[in-house]
């Protein structure tokens, strides 16, 4: 067995209930590491090319990697991946937690399921006996609520991952929930599990993660974690988690703010970080080995009600918040716990609901289809929208489907301020300003999100140690708006590719990047680690590269899986080419056609992708995925 | 060192755990620490930690004496233990642990690495010789 992973990935055909369990390949560790890796891989190699995304052949993989469940900061990381509903391509979304440590303690590094559910259906894993059960009682609830139900049933000590029912209704961006609050959000992988009659999955694991030397392991883990300790960010970040950014991103002009309209919400302080621990604040609530919780459980009392809930984090309250325009911090943490109930990812869901009030507000979608008025601001009109999305009643049906489909339909010129790429709705940072940022959401290989290369902080003070750096005002900021420059452009490109390869290298360890992203932990210390835990040399260069193998992949299954894929599924909405950010400290900047087709045409260059954003078989073959350079051949003719 | 808890600052990480199962067993198992963390959720939102505060109520109902003080620290000799259970029935913290397949049970030798490494000082040294941790 290879040290520092559980050694087996475990098989589940819902269809038939079968079970099967096989080593974990030596090859698959060596050129795919974890996580995320062992994510692309799979889906590459057993995905039927072609499969509907929530037909039976499609799956759900969910993975661990070489560090989660050990003594490393923030190693409670489990990677999702599917063919993504919402965007017909590669997707995955990752969560904290406590799910992928218990998966690897009950000796699984990977769990794939397949196929679907006769009905409503539970997967329940304690060690080794793992057992597809009867879910129907289960079937309909909240997330939260069937979490608390499963540990009531089974055991407290279960890790249990749900859906909601967003999930049973096949809502394009349901999210998979665990641990009361932490979600794998993004590209739909909760959808797929509704499509499989799949409604929870429990975990128990009592065994040992073994390690090649286990005291060297504990020495190195615990410098790693005084390295936290010793940090300034340390005290700075994590009394606020991710909220603590809230001011920064309106101070510099790049926060959602009603559909994407502009990027300064004038009452940000209403909802920022120290809005949330003044007044909602319940307790710190961390994931399985994290020094630095972002986790803010709150409850909050609005005149809808009461609600206790995770959250909000950042991107909920840009989302929620700002460009639906809640402008109390416990209107958005009320509308957070909607979401999570009924298991809606709250940046999609988010995203969808500030669309249709503005189709509303522009004429596009009238009081009888909507069954009643919207407005930004109004939290009824967003959880009225929200149940609708869920229940796939009247205009919800529509909604459901994110906002790409629903622009689509609705038509009048709404696919300008349908905000996504690649049909993945846009996550918490209005890019107009800021061109780096822009591309990395243009290139991200899941759609519209971030956390593959936040490369705002580079656009805004041209580069920083971490985001503490950034908030607390150290390094440069330019007095004034970006201006197009090819230099100081190309080395956006490069800062964006190096992001792409570094943030994800986390994922394909099974750990948080937060603790680097956030206050400066020194990457240096995972191929210090990685000898001590796996018994063999891996340095941040083996890992990078690795990273840029997995980068491809992704790239070449969505050219494999969507018709026509290429540049044109890289361009951001007309909003962000035609109109200008009209207030705020980016008022007036937009990016131009041109200055897009120069960002591709360098990015796709610098890759070694064709000009319509294939890469070559050259690329391919250099990346040692020779195996799929002849798809991507065939694509590019 | 007297190890004492402060639960509302933990934020259920389990840290503890993990450095405790190695430093007990050489192991990377939060099952074989000798302390343990419970989240109540979603209501009422808190932790719980389980934890040894070196009482000594199980050296004193041990009938084999296999439980002694050694500057206030009670260990146990496995070569004595008879694996009755009576300390962990006994034990008003629930902190005496037992393994599948072993007889004798395992606690808390107060080596202090928890209290050392809870990012929060949730766990922390009530005759303050760990710094409390700031955050």
């Amino acid at each position: 067995m290879a040290n520092g992973y559980a050694g087996q990935i475990l098989r589940v055909n819902l269809s038939t209930k079968g079970v099967a369990k096989q080593p974990l390949s030596e090859e698959l560790i060596q050129e795919f590491v974890g996580g995320r890796g062992f994510v692309a891989k799979l889906l590459w190699d057993e995905l039927p090319p072609g499969t509907d995304p929530l037909g039976e052949d499609n799956m759900v993989v969910m993975a661990a990697g070489p560090l989660t469940g050990l003594f490393v900061p923030g190693s409670g990381k489990t990677h999702f991946g599917t063919k993504s509903p919402a965007t017909g391509g590669y997707g995955d979304s990752n969560m904290g937690g406590h799910f992928a440590p218990t998966m690897k303690y009950a000796g699984y590094d990977v769990i794939i399921v397949t196929g679907k559910a006769a009905g409503p259906s539970i997967l329940v894993v304690d060690d080794s006996r793992v057992e597809v059960r009867d879910g129907a009682e289960y079937w309909g609830m909240g997330a939260i609520d069937c979490e608390k139900a499963l540990k009531d049933d089974l055991g407290e000590e279960f890790q249990i991952i749900t859906v909601g029912p967003a999930a049973e209704k096949l809502v394009k961006y349901a999210c998979i929930s665990h641990d009361f609050g932490r979600q794998a959000g993004r590209t739909g992988v909760g959808t797929v599990f509704g499509s499989k009659n799949l409604k929870a999955v429990a975990v128990r694991g009592t065994g040992t993660i073994p390690v090649v030397d286990p005291a060297g392991a504990l020495e190195k883990g615990k410098a790693m974690y005084q390295s936290c300790y010793n940090k300034p960010g340390f005290q700075g970040w994590t009394p606020f988690g991710t909220a603590g950014i809230t001011d920064w991103v309106n101070e510099v002009g790049a926060f959602p703010t009603r559909n994407f309209q502009t990027s300064y919400f004038k009452k940000y302080k209403e909802i920022n970080g120290a809005a949330l621990r003044e007044k909602i604040l319940v307790t710190d609530k961390g994931c399985f080995g994290c020094p630095i919780p972002c986790g803010k459980y709150s409850r909050a009392r609005t005149k809808l009600g009461q609600v206790t809930v995770e959250g909000p984090e950042y991107e909920t309250i840009a989302l929620l918040g700002g460009n639906c325009s809640l402008d109390k911090i416990e209107e958005v943490a009320y509308a957070n716990y909607i979401c999570d109930q009924l298991g809606i990812d709250t940046i999609s869901g988010g995203a969808v609901v500030s669309f249709a009030v503005e189709c509303f507000e522009k004429g596009l979608l009238s009081e009888t289809q909507i069954g009643r008025k919207i407005a930004f601001g109004d939290l009824e009109s967003i959880v009225y929208l929200l149940e609708k999305i869920a229940t796939r009643e009247g205009i919800g049906d529509l909604l459901a489907e994110g906002v790409r489909t629903a622009a689509a339909r609705i038509g009048g010129g709404s696919d300008k301020f349908a905000i996504h790429i690649k049909g993945l709705e846009w996550s918490g940072y209005e890019c107009r300003n800021a061109p780096g940022m822009m591309l990395s959401y243009m290139t991200a290989d899941v759609g519209a999100h971030h956390n593959r290369a936040w490369a705002l902080g580079f656009d805004i003070s041209g580069g920083s140690g971490s985001v503490t750096d950034l908030i607390q005002g150290k390094g440069e900021r330019p007095a004034s708006l970006s201006v197009f420059d090819p230099a100081a452009y190309a080395a956006k490109v490069d800062k964006v590719i190096e992001l792409q390869h570094m943030r994800p290298m986390f994922d394909l360890l099974g750990v948080c990047r937060l603790q680097w992203v956030e206050i400066g932990m020194e990457v240096s210390h995972y191929e210090e680690i990685m000898p001590l835990i796996s018994g063999k040399q891996m340095s941040l260069a083996d890992l990078l590269v690795v990273s840029e193998r997995v980068w491809n992949l992704t790239r070449a299954f969505s050219a494999r899986e969507i018709p026509g894929f290429g540049r044109s599924f890289d361009y951001p909405p007309g909003r962000f080419l035609e109109e200008r950010i009209p207030d705020g400290p980016s008022a007036g900047r937009v990016m131009s056609k041109e200055e897009a087709d120069w960002l591709l045409d360098e990015y796709y260059r610098k890759r070694g992708w064709d000009e319509n954003g294939l890469p070559t078989a050259a690329t391919l073959e250099g990346l040692g995925l020779g195996f799929a350079a002849e798809t991507a051949a065939s694509r590019a003719k | 060192m007297k190890i004492a808890a402060a639960e509302e600052r933990c934020s259920g990480c389990r840290v503890c755990q993990l450095v405790c199962s190695l430093t007990l067993f050489r192991e990377t198992n939060p099952g074989k620490a000798a302390i343990r963390v419970k989240g109540e959720f979603p209501e009422p939102g808190r932790y719980w930690i389980t934890f040894c505060d070196q009482c000594g109520k199980c050296a004193e109902v041990c009938p084999v004496e296999a439980i002694t003080a050694d500057g206030g620290v009670y260990r146990i000799d496995r070569d004595s233990c008879t694996g009755c259970g009576l300390c962990v029935d006994t034990c008003p913290k629930g902190a005496m642990f037992t393994l599948a397949g072993e007889d004798s049970p395992f606690k808390c030798e107060l080596c202090g690495a928890c209290l050392e490494y809870c990012p929060r000082s949730a766990v922390f040294d009530a005759d303050g010789g760990i710094p409390i941790r700031r955050w």
